[in-house]
């Protein structure tokens, strides 16, 4: 196992489209174990997906577990993930290991279901809300190339100015 | 590049103040880093975070043509300033109401004494002439904790004024 390093903003790797993952041999293990290494590295971080240390898989680790309050499936390993339900909306804030120094509001879907694979390639099918739900998505948007920075929203015209004037 | 300083702008509002401002610290040598701009009741404002070699003098005078220009005004400061230290807010707190006096001043009165740390405020009139709407929006660090500033909002938000708060948990990913 080896810790892998994160990439970060402006690597055009952070842009690309990952391709989903077929075969899951000796060496998809090894480095989602390396991926997985990485992420308890972190400071802080309760997701990461493959393209944020280079590799463009569609591979995501999210582990809220951490989190007190905040309902979570636990380490979820999310392999060829896709979003099948989204529902309801809210601001979160959002920061991300290959962005260092800033955070800011992203408009995410508060309750998700999801289908992946496990490392293994067994399928698995999870519900996730609120924090645990942003996560997912922050993480997802990754394999398609999206930074939480080209989903952030203004400070000043959030939605709960905006519920004022319904 | 040795020096920061902070550069006040303020002006009636036009298009092209920003440019015309920041190119003028550009093609100077100079360097902008952190920065507020916005437009506050008919008057366009900046505070921005300028790097430069030389002297405040040399910086006001290098500034001076363009500010002129626009029939702006201008106020340096020298500043201790350093990028990359962002301090991450734990707290939102969001305040409407019917427009009255002292609502800022008693609100953020009662919060500091909470022990609120306030990063950043923004705060509007809505509504129309006769029925003024008040908006704020707060975003900063609880250093005593949650739980203190909501009873002291629950304390001073009354009398048609509504206050919410949202901690703020950063998801970083």
């Amino acid at each position: 196992m080896a810790e892998l390093s994160i990439i970060t903003y402006p690597d055009e790797r952070l842009k690309g489209e990952s391709q989903r993952v077929e075969i899951f041999d000796a060496e998809v293990g090894a480095f989602i174990a390396d991926l997985e290494e990485t992420l308890r590295a972190g400071p802080g971080a309760v997701g990461i997906a493959a393209p944020q240390v280079g590799r463009a898989q569609r591979i995501v680790i999210v582990d809220c577990s951490a989190k007190r309050n905040t309902p979570n499936n636990g380490r979820m390993m999310l392999v060829n993930p896709e979003i099948t339900e989204w529902d309801g909306y809210a601001v979160g804030r959002e920061g991300c290991l290959s962005v260092p120094d800033y955070t800011g509001n992203v408009i995410r879907a508060e309750r998700i279901s999801l289908e992946a694979q496990d490392e293994h390639g067994v399928p698995q099918h999870y519900h996730c809300e609120g924090f645990e739900a942003r996560a997912v998505q922050h993480e997802i948007d990754h394999l398609d190339g999206l930074l939480f920075l080209d989903r952030l929203v203004s400070r000043r015209n959030d939605l709960f100015r905006r519920k004022v004037y319904k | 590049m040795k020096h920061w300083y902070m550069l006040t702008v303020v002006g009636k509002d036009r298009p092209g103040i920003v440019a015309h401002v920041t190119s003028a610290l550009f093609e100077g040598g100079g360097n902008l880093g952190e920065a507020s701009m916005l437009r506050l009741g008919g008057n366009f404002t900046i505070m921005l975070m300028a790097q430069y070699d030389g002297s405040l003098k040399a910086l006001e005078r290098l500034l001076e043509p363009v500010i002129d220009s626009m029939d702006l005004h201008m106020h340096l400061d020298k500043i201790e300033g350093h990028l990359h230290e962002h301090v991450q807010p734990d707290v939102r707190i969001s305040v409407f109401g019917a427009d009255q006096p002292g609502i800022v001043a008693k609100i953020t009165a009662a919060l500091a004494e909470a022990g609120l740390n306030i990063l950043n405020l923004e705060s509007d009139v809505a509504g129309t002439q006769d029925a003024p709407l008040y908006i704020m929006h707060i975003e900063g660090e609880a250093r005593e904790g949650i739980e203190a500033l909501r009873s002291a909002l629950a304390i001073c938000a009354h009398d048609g004024v509504e206050a919410k708060l949202t901690p703020v948990e950063t998801m970083v990913g």
